[in-house]
């Protein structure tokens, strides 16, 4: 048994060439994210409108990110740090698509699986089984594809005494069980993550650890957003620091960290 | 682009390709129809899931409605409705109503509910009004059923031109996302928008004929209907049923011709700020 559906990456010759030569998969040409919003957030129209009324309404440019250019390769795993606010979920979200740039370019080849959203779209009336085909669908599947995957997920899951109970029955850990076996069932191209993932317990974790790992020698290309640094270095080949909108670094990941530690500690104001 | 693409099967998504947004928001949907049929089946499920008559109730909601309407108004309205029921008149506006009026407003708490969705993951956005528009659909489907009852039972003749019935369904459903898109793009910067229409839908409603008919309406307001849409796709859908014929060519351009042009401007407005959606909900 398989659970490698997209096996076909290996025989392109990604493994044995990690870094450098390997096909580019995600690519950003000089890409810009600017956002021309209210300066306070306002819900309501009637505000809106008497605040239209008086000259009130205020805009604000925001420059999320500015001028960055990065590549990433097919196979390689590829940490993004930096402090809150540098930039790090709006490039996330360039990549998968959530958000379209204002200047520049994105490019990605292959389809993306975010393990950002577990169990997206999960209700807590409808049962197991109905929540796996809904939470599939919401992540790019088809039907027919749900169904051919539905028992290997169920099986990952440990989840077959349950699968017709509503979910609102389901423990919260049982329900991100779902969620990851759902959202890991394919292999995809690009995963994307954000933080590491704690799900369940002890005996859970080490078999998403051991997907994730069988993914990335198969050839799946990594993104990890985090702020831990150690994480990075434990398992990222390159990584990329972002300040403030802009790509102050990117190569080996421990370089970067290096970096990036130095510049924090510098900056920061004695504690 | 230094190199050349291998040419596989794998997506390539390219952030400066230039395809208008109106086209690629179809595409998408499209691509995504497998979880319009689930977000339908979920709204469906979960809305009997935990009442005991479960399904039954979509189609006993209208019907006690009508009730309520027959027992207060067909004795008043009597002298002119002289060839068809009241019960069945009111019913069949009724259920078109809803139909609008539910894939309307569903489809702006869809949106605002999947916003944390849309933050997170890629969907086209326009997928909370089709499945909206699917449920109420459904909905309408399913009532049709003691429509049927009630125009047997009070002795409306059921004449072959009930076959048109899919055209009127068909006009109203794109009037619906017409109007249901333009107003969830308005809803996603401002919320109290779903209130206000509310409001608006209400008035609507009373200057449709639905609970009264047409012929009391003085000629000098006419007009009113006239540039009522919902008045037109009204007529062409229920003229077959109470009546036993067509509604007029003009009712029927004009039912068509608005419907067209509201579901055109509808997915224009919205799909050309889909992608600032995102953000904005």
């Amino acid at each position: 048994m398989s659970l490698l559906i997209g096996s076909e990456i290996s025989s392109n010759g990604v493994a044995t060439n990690r870094r450098g030569t390997a096909d580019v998969v995600i690519r950003l040409e000089n890409v810009s994210v600017e956002y021309h919003a209210p300066r306070e957030q306002i819900r309501s129209f009637k505000e809106y409108a008497i605040r239209l009324l008086q000259g009130r309404v205020q805009h604000e440019e925001f420059k999320a990110l500015s001028d960055v250019s990065l590549e990433v390769h097919e196979g390689e795993v590829m940490g993004v740090i930096g402090h809150n606010g540098a930039g790090k979920s709006t490039l996330l979200k360039l990549v998968s698509r959530v958000m379209k740039p204002t200047g520049g370019r994105v490019w990605v080849k292959g389809r993306i699986a975010p393990l950002l959203e577990l169990g997206a779209g999960f209700h807590y009336e409808l049962s197991g089984r109905e929540n796996i085909f809904l939470n599939g669908t919401l992540l790019g599947c088809t039907h027919a594809e749900m169904e051919a995957l539905f028992d290997e997920i169920v099986d990952f899951a440990e989840m077959w005494d349950f699968i017709e109970a509503p979910l609102r029955t389901y423990s919260t850990g049982m329900a991100v069980r779902l969620g990851f076996a759902v959202a890991t069932a394919r292999q995809p191209d690009i995963l994307i993550v954000d933080e590491v993932l704690s799900v369940g317990d002890e005996q859970f974790r080490h078999k998403c650890a051991a997907r994730m790992d069988s993914f990335r020698e198969n050839g799946t290309t990594i993104l990890l957003v985090t702020h831990d640094s150690t994480q990075v270095t434990g398992m990222c080949d390159r990584a990329a620091w972002l300040d403030h909108g802009q790509l102050r670094a990117i190569g080996d990941a421990q370089t970067v960290v290096d970096q990036y530690q130095n510049f924090t500690k510098g900056s920061a104001s004695p504690r | 682009m230094t190199k050349a693409e291998k040419p596989d099967e794998k997506p390539i998504y390219d952030s400066s390709r230039l395809v208008s947004p109106f086209v690629e928001e179809f595409r998408e949907l499209t691509r995504y129809r497998d979880l319009v049929k689930h977000l339908i089946a979920r709204n469906i499920k979960t809305r009997y899931k935990r009442s005991a008559l479960g399904i039954l109730w979509t189609m006993l909601n209208p019907l006690l409605m009508m009730v309520v309407l027959t027992f207060v108004f067909s004795e008043i309205f009597k002298s002119s409705i002289v060839s068809r029921s009241y019960s069945a008149y009111a019913l069949a506006g009724l259920l078109l109503w809803n139909f609008f009026a539910q894939t309307t407003t569903g489809a702006m708490s869809e949106l605002i509910w999947g916003g944390g969705l849309l933050k997170r993951i890629y969907l086209p956005r326009a997928i909370f009004a089709a499945s909206a528009l699917g449920t109420s659909l459904v909905n309408l489907l399913l009532s049709l059923i003691p429509l049927f009852i009630i125009i047997i039972v009070t002795g409306v003749p059921i004449r072959a031109v009930a076959l048109v019935l899919p055209g009127p369904i068909i006009l109203t459903a794109m009037f619906s996302l017409g109007v249901a898109l333009f107003l969830s793009r308005i809803a996603a910067y401002f919320h109290d928008v779903m209130e206000m229409y509310q409001i608006l839908l209400t008035a609507w409603m009373y200057m449709t004929p639905i609970i009264y008919p047409k012929e009391i309406i003085p000629n000098h307001f006419r007009w009113l209907f006239k540039i009522n849409p919902m008045y037109h796709l009204m007529e062409v859908f229920r003229e077959p049923l109470t009546v036993g014929r067509m509604a007029g060519p003009k009712t029927w351009a004009a039912a068509a011709v608005a419907s067209l042009l509201t579901l055109l401007f509808g997915w224009w407005f919205f799909s050309r700020k889909a992608d600032e959606l995102a953000y904005r909900i």
